[in-house]
């Protein structure tokens, strides 16, 4: 479950801008930067919660800029995409170099125990408490957003919005849906969430911070869109077995069954792939994904 | 901070002395080749980011062969080794090709998850079957394999680093040049990179051409692999790190290539500028401690801001269009068309791509 938490925030996040037609390829360089951004700001106030905002605004900056040139400058939203991913890439391990130079550890989010659960004597409910009940905040937070994501797109005037904008924006902007708007708030939104999902690496899971720590996370979590269909549930079942592969990928590892580390840490990108090849056979993607929307031209 | 000294070492560093500038040009070098094969891939119509992958299967193959064939005459050797390089690279770019081509599949994604496997399969080869017999006793235990045999390397411009890839490279940039613009394959990869449907109607296989464009993509990449094993390393060797092979040419062989105008003479002038960036940026982090990533963050500003200018130069396009246009309905008809009419000759004009 701690380890499903960073793909489920971004992917969430991704959730939100790709229904509305965006296709934010830089949730690996948000990501980087807002888990710097936590860790740094933990470091210095040692107060996790201060970092955890740092995260979240730097990371909504990202999105604000990536949504500033993919809906008002309507550039190729792939390519930008790996442009913010490079510069949070850059940007994070330069201020690295320059703010700590080495590697250090703060105390981040502290588990959230119930002590009665701790000193049962029945071994089923100490079973339930460590797997279910000895997360940190941010591990309970990432699974409470997958129903309000699921609220917000599909209950209420927002979420139809968004995937209307998604689905046909031409139609949406007859009716007086700002499809800019709606883009901009989805965007900076998704950012903002990788940024926690950043923070959540740097300092819910690991407590420390290293360059390119998220290794390809991002791109996983976008990937766990595709996988679960545009679906917050779906893509909570993604990022539980991809969390599970991880596991299993330490698992093999700590029990030293003979498979070389290396070919073990492949294994959930090769299952990546494999997952956009079942995903893409499966569902339609929105229609309007990518797609740069100019007025008067649908 | 002195920005003054800082950017005076930057300078310096690229270009300050014959071998500021030979460095300057071997690390332009995979840049160029990298650069060349975005080119095509862009040009038609599918994305690569897989260059650090494609780099890394080329250069694993190269040095396989080269330690397998140690005493082979130099003459057929090196070419043969290069192809090998060249088409392995192309094999690997294939794959997201056509998982694009015939499943749908986003090729970005792919290829950024081909770039983590190809990694790992280089940390796992260095450390073990590959590694050099010399490393075992030692603690440190580099992962890297043994020095290729001299018949293997590029001819070098003694006593610099200056290696014979640089001059294959800007040779294949013209070849490149005409093979897209000067050749019916190339013309093809065009005509589906600007509109996929229209290339489809008019009979060409565009889901081969797709293919086709992303392995030569990777396959040229895949040559920047091999061309840094037999110029410049001489041996396959890393650190570790995701970029300990490739110097993360593999994606700034992408900016050079869009800074470059997605032109292959363009992105001559292009990879040459970023390699003087970076082998100034380690200078520049020598003498004044600011960290070479900068260049990586810069880089990611550079794309954004290209693809970004994208809107000017089609709203400047579609401007000069409108004009002559309008000045062709005024000719021929005076009379001021109705609204409806007006739409429609609007909707008529051929949309940018």
């Amino acid at each position: 479950m701690r380890l499903a938490t960073p793909y489920l925030f971004a992917a969430l996040g991704e959730t939100f801008s790709q229904r509305s037609g965006v296709l934010n390829l830089g949730v690996e360089g948000q990501m980087l930067m807002g888990a710097f951004a936590g860790f740094y700001v933990t470091f210095q106030t040692q107060n996790p919660w201060l970092g955890l905002l740092a995260a979240a605004v730097i990371g909504a900056l990202m999105g604000l800029a990536m949504a500033v040139v993919s809906v008002t400058f309507k550039a190729e939203q792939g390519i930008s995409g790996i442009g913010f991913y490079l510069f949070g890439l850059g940007m994070s391990e330069l201020l690295f170099h320059r703010l700590l130079g080495t590697v250090e550890t703060v105390s981040g989010f502290p588990t959230l125990r119930i002590p009665v659960l701790e000193q049962s004597n029945s071994l089923i409910i100490r079973a339930i408490d460590s797997i279910f009940l000895s997360h940190n905040f941010l591990v309970y937070a990432a699974f409470a957003l997958v129903p309000i994501a699921w609220f917000v797109l599909n209950k209420t005037t927002i979420g139809l919005k968004i995937r209307a904008v998604g689905q046909n924006p031409g139609a949406a902007d007859t009716l007086a849906v700002s499809v800019e708007k709606v883009r901009y708030f989805t965007v900076t939104l998704g950012g903002l969430l990788s940024g926690i999902a950043g923070a959540s690496l740097s300092i819910g899971l690991l407590n420390v911070f290293q360059q390119g720590m998220t290794a390809g996370q991002g791109f996983i979590a976008v990937a766990l869109v595709y996988f679960g269909a545009w679906r917050p549930f779906g893509v909570l079942l993604g990022a539980m077995i991809f969390s599970l592969v991880n596991a299993l990928q330490l698992w093999v590892q700590v029990l030293g069954i003979p498979i070389p580390s290396d070919i073990a840490v492949m294994m959930p990108y090769v299952l990546t792939i494999l997952a956009l090849i079942f995903a893409v056979q499966r569902v339609q993607q929105p229609a309007a994904l990518s797609k740069i929307f100019e007025r008067g031209e649908h | 901070m002195n920005p003054i000294r800082a950017y005076s070492a930057l300078v310096t560093g690229a270009f300050g002395s014959t071998n500021a500038i030979a460095d300057t040009i071997v690390k332009a070098t995979p840049l160029l080749f990298v650069g060349l094969g975005i080119c095509i891939a862009f040009r038609g119509g599918v994305i690569n980011i897989g260059g650090e992958g494609q780099m890394i299967i080329g250069a694993l193959g190269t040095t396989a062969f080269a330690l397998a064939l140690p005493d082979a005459p130099p003459g057929i050797i090196i070419p043969a080794s290069l192809l090998l390089g060249f088409v392995l690279g192309g094999l690997y770019g294939g794959i997201a090709g056509f998982l694009k081509a015939y499943f749908g599949v986003n090729e970005i994604l792919t290829t950024v998850m081909l770039n983590s496997i190809a990694v790992q399969l280089m940390n796992f080869l260095l450390r073990g079957p590959m590694i050099d017999p010399d490393q075992f006793g030692r603690a440190s235990r580099i992962p890297q394999t043994a020095r290729l045999s001299a018949a293997f390397d590029l001819p070098r411009l003694v006593p610099t680093r200056l290696h014979a890839g640089a001059f294959i490279a800007v040779a294949l940039a013209i070849l490149v040049y005409i093979f897209l613009w000067r050749t019916t394959i190339g013309y093809r990869i065009r005509a589906v990179g600007l509109n996929r449907e229209a290339s489809r109607y008019a009979g060409i296989n565009t889901k081969r051409y797709m293919v086709l464009s992303l392995a030569l993509s990777g396959a040229f990449a895949g040559l920047a692999g091999a061309v840094q094993v037999l110029g410049l390393y001489h041996r396959m060797v890393t650190d570790g790190s995701p970029g300990g092979f490739t110097g993360s040419a593999g994606f700034n062989g992408i900016v050079a290539a869009l800074f470059g105008q997605l032109h292959p003479l363009g992105t001559i002038p292009a990879a040459f500028f970023f390699g003087a960036l970076l082998v100034g940026a380690n200078s520049m982090q020598r003498a004044v401690q600011i960290p070479a990533a900068l260049i990586t963050a810069l880089n990611g500003l550079v794309v954004v801001f290209v693809v970004s200018s994208e809107l000017w130069r089609r709203r400047r396009a579609r401007r000069r269009e409108m004009q002559a246009a309008a000045e062709i309905t005024h000719a021929a008809q005076p009379v001021t068309p109705t609204p409806l009419e007006a739409v429609k000759s609007l909707n008529s004009f051929p949309q940018p791509s």
